[in-house]
């Protein structure tokens, strides 16, 4: 018998009814919910007469349309106030443990997850969100899910679900000084397209990946959706162990021993097979920057805008002309001498600690540029705040010109008050450029926080490196 | 849910690749709570000239008159079509549920992301993958001779456009049974409660630490 894959494993583990012609069942271990996604499945359990199947699986955070700056005031935008109302009180109703906007726990759902250890390998993990890829990187299987979705899975803590294919994306080889995690995911979806994934479960593999810490793990795993797969894994390692020790709901005395030896389990065997592989050398990798409206049209600090006219085929050539003149960009335009108006660190890409380090060891002692007109730093979650200023990151950010925020998901999706306003360019750390995506109107290129510091201080796009 | 039953409509096409569920329904207005409402703001951006709010009467809003939803008789379609990797981003069902609000209960394309795909089913929308080869077909039949409309019928999986052209689908057995009987995923999931149950007890053995709720 061939070997089996993390995913084979992880889905094995989670059958309770075979396909019978149509979908299997899979049970749901964790349930992440927020204000956006899921008012509308409480109203369907309400109307239905039914309750929560398990209410210890499911953890509610607010975080979409959270305000970042001083929140004793509450929620100035009626509409954002009552869904974050809603959820309080559907959790209240139902009795589902809730983060609220006031609780320094609080932050983006998926940043706060794993850092509860709510989030642990061999879990089935689904969030109405779909960078719920994100948790993969503790070797969990972990998706984002639909409404209606959320709503089978609080009645009935499963799932109707059909196995995807297995894909392995193999990266090897040491990242060059001033390379982030980031930067590998934005090339490897560069190189795949943003359905090269789609039908597959991606696990991230080579020693790349091995060196890589938990956070640039998550990272990874999270932009595996814009690779158009709905989840990425990583298999366990003794990294993911130490991470797990001793967090507020990770296993502890004999159920921690007893949960690391099922944990070691969880790895692709030598011999599993996949259905599809991308091997990519990520030793002379450079910093990436997007430049149009899909993450797949990205290129290096270095490159120029590409022409249209060299497009591979005639829906890419529409796709990036349409990209070029959404983002006000000229084919052969240099990507170094791009200037930008806002810059953006945080979002549940690159908004953990060791993003905010990174992006504080750039702006040490500089100045953010006079071109620049506002520079966010939002971290994910109150912990991670906390954690950033107990190491003076806080004051770094501060004086350098950056702003400090309360956690949120700000000007990731923009549902709050931070936005771009119409033409403005932005480099953020996000996952997502798509048009209007930060801002009616505004033009998004996704970047590292590195080069996110880099950009503010420079003032444009430029080699880290050469500050 | 209401049965998927078999209609004729006229074909909306959309000549893009990765429509993202930003575009079908920007981000302002998943404020709402509620799963209805969204049909004025499907794909908002590229409707209106100017920006839209959530809630605001869309009545007197300056229209796109180039885009394909604001002109006759497309503004009236029920089916969409469109290229590769459609629905690709955000989870938002509300994507979905704005474009069952504006009267598309087909979505026809090269490819789709897969949430979004799943997403249809939850609402009695109909998402049919054909081979490039046709979507390119049917984008220049209307591109060339105008607006045409098709009949779809789930019971046979075929798509039959008005000058006769038949286009036989794929679906899932179990999917296409769901919509034509309108049922309930709910319900029958939890028809197989034993199940459930019984895999619960076994799990909770094997994986004490994830069950510390339904501990003795
Ligand atoms: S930070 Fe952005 S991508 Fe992440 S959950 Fe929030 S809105 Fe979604």
């Amino acid at each position: 018998m061939t070997g089996k894959t993390l995913y084979d494993k992880l889905w094995n583990q989670h059958l309770v009814r075979e396909a019978d012609g149509g979908d299997a069942l899979i049970y749901i271990d964790r349930q992440l919910l927020h204000e956006v996604t899921s008012p509308q499945a409480f109203a369907g359990l309400r109307d239905a007469k039914r309750v929560p199947r398990r209410l210890a699986a499911n953890l509610a955070v607010a975080d979409h349309n959270v305000p970042t700056t001083d929140r004793s005031a509450g929620i100035d935008d009626p509409i954002a106030k009552l869904q974050v109302e809603t959820l309080d009180r559907n959790c209240a109703e139902f009795g589902i443990t809730e983060f609220n906007m006031t609780d320094p726990r609080q932050g983006i759902v998926h940043v706060v997850g794993p850092e509860q250890g709510v989030t642990q390998p061999g879990m089935t993990i689904v969030c109405g969100d779909s960078h719920t890829a994100t948790h993969g990187a503790l070797g969990a299987l972990a998706f984002g899910i639909g409404t209606s979705e959320v709503e089978h899975v609080l009645a009935t803590q499963c799932l109707m679900a059909r196995k995807m294919k297995n894909m392995r994306i193999v990266l090897n080889g040491a990242l060059a000084e001033g390379m982030a995690s980031k930067d590998m995911i934005l090339r490897v979806i560069g190189e795949i397209g943003t359905s090269g994934g789609t039908g597959y479960t991606i696990e991230f593999a080579g020693s790349a990946v091995e060196n890589a810490s938990m956070e640039a793990r998550m990272t990874l795993c999270n932009m595996a959706i814009e690779a158009g797969a709905r989840a990425g894994i990583i298999a366990v390692d003794q990294k993911t162990v130490d991470y797990l020790r001793g967090r507020p709901y990770s296993p502890s005395g004999d159920h921690f021993d007893l949960a690391v030896k099922a944990w070691r389990e969880l790895v692709s065997d030598p011999d599993a097979v996949f259905d599809a592989e991308h091997v990519i050398d990520v030793t002379d990798l450079r910093p990436q920057v997007t430049w149009g409206t899909s993450p797949e049209m990205v290129a290096s600090v270095d490159d120029v805008i590409p022409d249209p006219a060299d497009a591979p085929d005639e829906g890419k050539r529409e796709g990036w002309s349409r990209a070029l003149d959404y983002m006000a960009l000229e084919p052969g335009t240099q990507i170094g001498s791009i200037e930008v108006d806002k810059v953006f660190i945080g979002a549940c890409t690159n908004g953990r600690i060791e993003d905010l380090r990174a992006a504080a060891s750039i702006a040490r002692g500089r100045r953010v540029a006079p071109n620049i007109k506002q520079a966010l730093v939002v971290p994910g979650s109150g912990l991670v705040k906390k954690q950033a200023e107990d190491e003076g990151l806080d004051r770094i950010f501060i004086d350098a010109g950056f702003e400090w925020r309360e956690p949120g998901c700000s000007m990731c999706l923009a549902m709050n008050a931070d936005r771009l306003e119409p033409g403005e360019r932005c480099a953020a750390t996000s996952n997502r450029n798509f048009e209007g995506r930060q801002g009616y109107g505004g033009r998004t290129h996704l970047v590292s926080p590195v080069m996110a510091a880099a950009a503010a201080v420079a003032g444009h796009f430029t080699d880290p490196n050469k500050l | 849910m209401k049965k998927f039953i078999k209609y004729t409509g006229v074909v909306i096409p959309i000549n893009r690749d990765n429509i993202d569920t930003d575009a079908i329904i920007p981000k302002q207005f998943l404020k709402s709570v509620d799963k209805s409402g969204f049909g004025d703001n499907l794909f908002d951006a590229w409707r209106y000239e100017d920006q839209g709010e959530p809630g605001a009467d869309c009545s007197g809003r300056p229209l796109n008159k180039d885009f394909v939803l604001n002109r006759k008789p497309y503004r009236d379609g029920s089916f969409l079509l469109a290229r590769e990797n459609f629905g690709c981003g955000s989870s938002r069902e509300h994507a979905v549920w704005a474009l069952r609000d504006f009267g598309i209960r087909t979505v026809i394309a090269a490819s789709f992301a897969d949430i979004f795909h799943n997403n249809c089913f939850k609402n009695g929308v109909l998402p049919i993958a054909l081979p490039l080869a046709d979507i390119e077909w049917l984008f220049a039949r209307d591109d060339e001779q105008g607006a045409f409309s098709m009949e779809i019928d789930l019971e046979r999986q075929a798509l039959t456009s008005e000058d006769g052209n038949v286009y036989r689908f794929e679906i899932d057995e179990f999917k296409k049974h769901c919509l034509l009987e309108g049922l309930d995923d709910i319900g029958l999931t939890l028809q197989h409660e034993p199940d459930i149950s019984a895999y619960e007890a076994r799990r909770a053995k094997e994986a004490p630490w994830l069950f510390p709720d339904l501990q003795l």
